[in-house]
């Protein structure tokens, strides 16, 4: 009895058999006054209790996607000889950055099931419900916001970019940009066999303003009056300053 | 030098912006204007989000007009009591100009709106100005008098009147309230100090003489813009300090230098320069909303 439960087990949880053993280069990005962009080192190893199973090779898919928000996009069109935003569409959901790097090309090592229920691929990680009546190509918005955060390097699609030695060990490294937006930056890896997901990992870095901007930035928010008032200071200060100097100096 | 700029969450070199800051403080020395209408036009170009570029802008005014005041209160050129009435009419301006943009900010039309007022402001003022300094070369090329300006009109039959010692006017209050509101509008939404519509107004329309013009202006343009400062960081939280420092670093500084130019050329040669700048900040703005954009699609934080 207790062996057919046993061989039940294996055939029901077959994502046990191989699972993620993780390292990050960094785990925190720091947001300090010169940061100028960070690029992350994804690597790790496939930990398995059994010999390499027959079969299509293990392929590997690392995502990391920063904050959700809504956004509205819209769309310009001409009035009156200029141009101007006409319709828009809320999207409900749509990562403020997002990248997936795969092992081989993105068709191959997932199949379209899979995305939808894992959400891996950059258009299945954006949610949009539903367009206002009257907008009739929803889908273009969808596809806008892809487009136009794609050219910025804020959605990224690196396929070939992950490296997997003896379907074991796995790296890549990802480029953050330096317009980055603050929050949990979701990591996740994704063990895939004939474009099934056979074991995911989900781990987050933590990108943080510090220092000066932290503190500025809390200020702006939670203290606005003052904030408010020490810029108009500083503006003064360096108004009457400059005319200071220049008059010591007679120039 | 890369900066990272806290509200606007864009990284940006720090020396590009110093040095904007410098060219654009040395043109409203040598012009007598805030240089506001040249510098948010200018942050839009190199990808500052429109709202930060606007709020930010204002406090930039603050420090260059009060770097400029200061020299004009030594030559006692401010009339304060004029500058105190345009100020009040200034203040209820700066106040419904933010109500608007926050309006229309919800609306998706901001960007629409900022850049229309642009256009239609830089090519009435740069076009008027073109015109009068080409006529004013000609004539003093012929070797003929300067025009005189007509010293009554419609306006001083207006009620309210009242006595502005240093401008040396008897006029009604009502039209320097009016101009008052007008640039306050203007300075909220287009995150200028107005001057460049100010001082046109003071001289054609008040009468004021030339030589308090300037002060005065600057001396209303300073409360008004630190008003519209304050009131956008306290409503939209779009003031960026760190921003706004590396402006007025080189802006006061450049201020100074362009103040110094400006005395040693002629006045008429200064107009026309100033004017084809106008203008061709205007064309370059007027193009944007005319050719067809090669995005048309747009991407806003937040639903509605």
């Amino acid at each position: 009895m207790l062996r057919w439960f046993i061989v039940f087990l294996m055939f029901a949880f077959p994502a046990a058999a191989e699972e993620v053993v993780l390292g990050l280069s960094k785990d925190e990005v720091a947001i300090t006054t010169s940061f100028n962009g960070s690029d992350i080192l994804i690597f790790g190893a496939v930990k398995r209790d059994k010999p390499i199973p027959d079969g299509d090779p293990l392929e590997v898919i690392v995502t990391i996607s920063g904050p959700s928000e809504p956004v509205t996009v819209r769309r310009k069109e001409k009035r009156l000889g200029i141009w101007v935003n006409i319709d828009s569409v809320e999207i409900d959901r749509a990562p403020s950055f997002y990248a997936v790097a795969t092992s081989a090309p993105l068709r191959d090592v997932l199949n379209d099931v899979e995305d939808l229920r894992y959400k891996i691929s950059v258009p299945r990680a954006i949610r949009s419900v539903g367009a206002p009546m009257g907008i009739k190509d929803a889908a273009a918005f969808t596809q806008a916001i892809i487009r136009i955060r794609t050219n910025s390097d804020t959605y990224q699609l690196l396929e070939n970019q992950v490296t997997v030695d003896a379907q074991t060990l796995f790296q890549t490294s990802v480029q953050l940009p330096a317009a980055l937006t603050e929050g949990d930056y979701i990591t996740r890896i994704f063990l895939t066999r004939s474009g099934k997901v056979v074991s995911s990992y989900e781990t987050s870095i933590d990108v943080r303003k510090v220092g000066l901007e932290r503190w500025l930035f809390t200020m702006s928010r939670e203290n606005s009056m003052l904030y408010g008032l020490m810029s108009l200071a500083i503006a003064i200060a360096a108004g009457w300053g400059a005319s200071a100097i220049f008059r010591i100096f007679r120039f | 030098m890369q900066i990272y700029l806290p509200i606007a969450e864009i990284s940006v070199n720090a020396f590009m912006l110093l040095g904007l800051g410098g060219i654009v403080g040395i043109l409203s020395g040598m012009f007598g204007v805030g240089g506001g209408f040249l510098m948010t036009p200018l942050l839009f170009f190199i990808g500052i989000p429109p709202a930060v570029a606007v709020a930010t802008e204002a406090n930039q005014i603050v420090a260059s007009s009060f770097s400029g005041v200061l020299a004009h209160f030594k030559r006692k050129t401010v009339d304060l009591k004029m500058g105190t009435v345009l100020l009040i009419g200034g203040l209820v301006g700066a106040a419904l100009g933010v109500v608007v943009f926050n309006y229309l900010k919800a609306q998706g039309q901001v960007d629409l709106l900022v850049k229309l007022c642009y256009v239609i402001f830089l090519g009435v003022i740069g076009g008027l100005m073109f015109i009068e300094s080409l006529n004013a070369i000609r004539k003093t090329a012929k070797g003929g008098k300067p025009s005189t300006r007509k010293k009554h009109n419609w306006i001083h039959g207006l009620p309210f009147k009242m006595r502005f010692r240093v401008s040396g006017l008897y006029i009604s209050v009502i039209p320097p309230l009016i101009v008052g509101v007008l640039v306050g509008i203007l300075a909220a939404i287009m995150g200028v100090g107005g001057g460049f519509i100010m001082v046109p107004a003071m001289i054609y329309l008040l009468g004021m003489p030339t030589k308090v013009v300037v002060g005065t202006s600057l001396f209303q343009i300073i409360f008004v813009t630190a008003f519209t400062t304050m009131l956008h960081a306290t409503t939209n939280f779009t003031v960026d300090i760190v921003l706004a420092v590396l402006l007025l670093v080189g802006g006061v500084f450049g201020a100074q230098i362009g103040a110094r130019i400006g005395v040693k050329m002629k006045a008429e040669q200064l107009r026309i320069w100033l004017a084809i700048m106008v203008l061709a900040v205007c064309g370059k703005l007027a193009l944007d909303l005319l050719i067809m954009p090669t995005e048309l699609y747009s991407i806003a934080a937040g639903g509605h």
